[in-house]
């Protein structure tokens, strides 16, 4: 039997389209739109103005407190705006134009660095450069790197655990970067093992990447404190606390954190973008996106500098097919849809998914029949139906006894519902509004 | 590009396949071998019953929800047709028209409507019809045609009587178990279904296919069927094993007075059962026990409608008791160092 964790999950259409497709190098983009706000915590500060030039790597903002992160220049060229525009949030957020040069050569350089194993940094200066570069986790929370990096010395870490479930239906980011870079991926490994001195690392991969699993078990085979858990396939297994529960058998508590259980878990992306960054210097400024969709001419892989408008993304897939009713900045299950595509990629863009006319609407919410659905698959462990129920009727302290906080918003439940009840438009409702009570009572 | 404009929505943007309108169909796939088979066994009878509930169940549900309580029409969503199947397969198969038509109302009217329709009531509807019709019309409803016999006509001749009635009169008539075993059908037509009865509890082996056929489709789960019918066996084993004389055994309760039809499809109504396993199986037990109780020491030979419907009452309770275990709750980190 495949590990897996034991409670909830849902096994949802995987629809991979795209796992065959090697990653294509995007050409340069004519614009870049760099928001400052691409990371869970405080916006970075801007530090260039209108008509600077910058150069590739360039810091253009700065880290605006502990959990930020910096933000480099991914072309360049010419600041020709500091403007507000719409994110995929939906709402207008600060963001650095800028045009690229288009005679300026270190543009088009784009070099494949060549495999360099040996670590020669010490611990302090790999934390610096993961600080310094704009690392931030490349599975779809953007959280910044350093501050789960940021161990105490009497906080034993054990176990490192490589996230490369990728859970999500369609995305096939993590699996191309898995097979293209793999012996890079266990450098990056031991990068970290060195600086933070754990003894055990763990990637954990679903058995839906059996080519993948195949590789990362040839290429870890070298350093024996690095293994590969082949994971039963089930969303949503790319949740941290999940995967230390199906890996390791350990429990985060419930407003706990991995290092309570002596681990710490990145994503395969943010394990290349660390490589990157210690052996050759280079900053978060580009990464690997999957443009799919079922009726797209070519869905594929990408890598994509940070910036890049998605209709630039969507034009090299051979453009929107008739009928599109959706955009969406990630997966289906957790992805954010779009209003439309002159948003530009972000650190957190894990991919854009195109849904057609037939599957872009939602079904119409009947009454709850109380199946319990919701309650199976809720890998919390907590009762959406009721969660939905007490925040429709305003009894926020009782969902805030109910653990609605605790809540991962995988949307298993709003999946599986088979009344198509909101559950999750629900909880999230009630979410914020806990938050926002919280805050006002301290 | 289309000029429709772009949806934007909350996630997930995908949805399982599953509907409750499917889940509806799925159950009354479920039934019909069952009734099939009673249609073999009472003929035209165990039909017009059948037709006149379920048409009445709708009938109703339609009449209430568009001129009294003025609310959208639901009636394609299946529940109705499957509160009428249900009610049905609960009554004799010569049952007067206007007896099921008044037992439809108090399904649909009383336990459905007036709770706020589908997913609010606290009770099973057909159980309820059911139930107000058994002690309406105890006579009518406690006498049921010869099995086999006289399949084209609708008879008012009374002959065929249930198992456990058989057991429950003779016991009272001072007769022991051996002295009865003979007047009771064999195992084997007790499970194949050729014995008195309701229309829908007759054959084991029917209903037993279905109830199978709706945990493969994952409409129910094991929890409930598998520990009620565990329950009424062994709190009716540890009777019989006491007196073998004074109680019948396990094997005529579970093959009989409809032990599997509300074992599979009344106790494991979606909306009137437990959301989670522990709790389902907490209520399967205590049905097990209350149907083995009544159908011992209660004034009627059978239990398990009362049973289920006592059960359903404590199904808030259960759930606000037997709340999943939360991710994360009382563990302490452990780090092993």
């Amino acid at each position: 039997m495949l590990k897996t964790f034991p409670k909830g999950g849902i096994h949802p259409k995987e629809n991979k389209i795209t796992s065959s497709k090697t990653i294509q190098k995007m050409s340069i983009p004519k614009v870049v739109y760099v928001p400052i706000a691409q990371h869970i915590g405080v916006p970075a500060e801007i530090v260039v103005d209108r008509k600077d030039k910058v150069e590739i790597g360039q810091v253009i903002a700065k880290s605006g407190g502990y959990v930020s992160s910096n933000i480099h220049s991914p072309v360049a060229g010419t600041v020709t705006k500091l403007d507000k525009i719409v994110d995929s949030s939906g709402y207008k957020k600060q963001c650095i134009v800028i045009r690229t040069d288009q005679k300026n050569e270190s543009n088009f350089e784009n070099p494949d660095y060549p495999l360099k194993t040996e670590i020669e940094l010490s611990k302090a200066e790999i934390l610096d450069r993961v600080l310094d570069f704009g690392i931030v986790g490349l599975g779809g929370a953007t959280f910044p790197s350093h501050v789960k990096l940021n161990v105490k010395e009497d906080n034993h870490i054990e176990f490192l655990l490589i996230n490369g479930v990728e859970c999500e239906p369609y995305l096939t980011a993590d699996h191309r970067l898995m097979l293209e870079k793999a012996d890079e991926i266990i450098v990056g490994i031991q990068i970290l093992m060195h600086a933070l001195h754990i003894p055990k690392a763990i990637i954990g991969i679903e058995n839906n990447k059996k080519d993948a699993i195949k590789l990362l078990k040839k290429a870890s085979a070298k350093d024996e404190n690095i293994s590969v858990a082949a994971l039963q396939v089930k969303y949503p297994q790319g949740g941290e606390k999940q995967l230390i529960k199906a890996i390791l058998k350990r429990e985060v508590p419930k407003n706990g954190l991995p290092m309570d259980v002596g681990v710490i878990v990145h994503n395969v992306g943010t394990i290349f973008a660390i490589y990157e960054a210690v052996q050759y210097h280079k900053p978060l400024i580009e990464r690997v996106v999957t443009v799919t969709g079922k009726k797209l001419t070519n869905p594929s892989n990408f890598w994509v500098k940070i910036g890049t408008p998605i209709k630039d993304l969507v034009e090299e897939v051979g453009g929107l097919p008739e009928g599109t009713r959706k955009l969406v900045n990630g997966g289906p299950m957790m992805g954010k849809a779009i209003k439309n595509t002159d948003i530009p990629v972000t650190k957190g863009t894990s991919g854009i998914l195109i849904i057609p006319e037939d599957e872009a609407t939602r079904g119409e919410p009947k009454n709850c029949i109380r199946c319990g659905e919701c309650v199976y698959v809720c890998p919390m462990g907590l009762e959406p139906h009721l969660l939905m129920n007490l925040t429709e009727k305003g009894l926020y302290e009782r969902v805030t006894n109910e653990d609605i906080m605790t809540c991962i918003e995988c949307g298993s439940c709003s999946y599986v519902c088979p009344s198509h009840r909101p559950l999750l438009d629900y909880i999230r409702f009630g979410k914020s509004i806990v938050k926002k009570l919280e805050t006002a009572k301290n | 590009m289309s000029t429709a404009p772009i949806i934007v929505s909350a996630s997930p943007h995908v949805h399982s396949d599953r509907t409750s309108k499917k889940l509806m169909y799925d159950v009354v796939i479920a039934l019909l071998p069952a009734f099939l088979v009673s249609l073999y066994i009472f003929g035209i009878g165990a039909f017009i019953v059948t037709a006149v509930a379920i048409i009445s169940c709708i009938f109703f549900e339609y009449v209430i929800q568009k001129y009294l309580l003025k609310t959208d029409v639901t009636i394609g969503d299946g529940s109705a047709l499957i509160t009428g199947i249900l009610l049905a397969f609960n009554l004799p198969s010569n049952l007067p028209i206007w007896m099921i038509i008044v037992g439809s109302l108090v399904a649909i009217g009383v336990a459905k409507s007036s709770f706020g329709g589908l997913g609010f009531n606290i009770f099973n509807p057909a159980l309820v019809g059911r139930v107000f019709l058994l002690v309406s019309f105890p006579v009518q409803m406690t006498t049921w045609p010869t099995p086999l016999a006289n399949r084209t006509i609708i008879v008012d001749a009374v002959s065929g009587a249930t198992p456990l009635s058989i057991i429950k009169e003779g016991l009272l008539f001072g007769e022991s178990m051996s002295d009865l075993s003979s007047k009771i059908p064999s195992y084997l037509d007790m499970f194949l279904g050729i014995t008195g009865g309701s229309i829908g509890e007759m054959s084991v082996l029917a209903l037993l296919m279905g109830g199978i056929y709706l945990i493969l489709r994952r409409v129910i789960s094991w929890h409930i069927p598998v520990m009620m019918l565990l329950s009424i066996g062994l709190v009716s084993g540890m009777f019989w094993l006491v007196n073998a004389e004074q109680y019948a055994n396990p094997m005529i309760h579970l093959l009989s007075g409809g032990a599997v039809l509300g074992a599979f499809y009344m106790a494991t109504d979606l909306v009137t059962s437990p959301m989670t396993k522990k709790g389902m199986i907490i209520f399967a037990i205590a049905i097990g026990i209350i149907t083995v109780l009544i159908r011992i020491f209660g004034a009627y030979p059978e239990g398990v409608s009362f049973a289920i419907i006592i059960m359903n009452a404590f199904v808030p309770l259960i759930n606000k008791y037997f709340k999943p275990r939360r991710f994360g709750a009382k563990v302490k980190s452990k780090i092993v160092t």
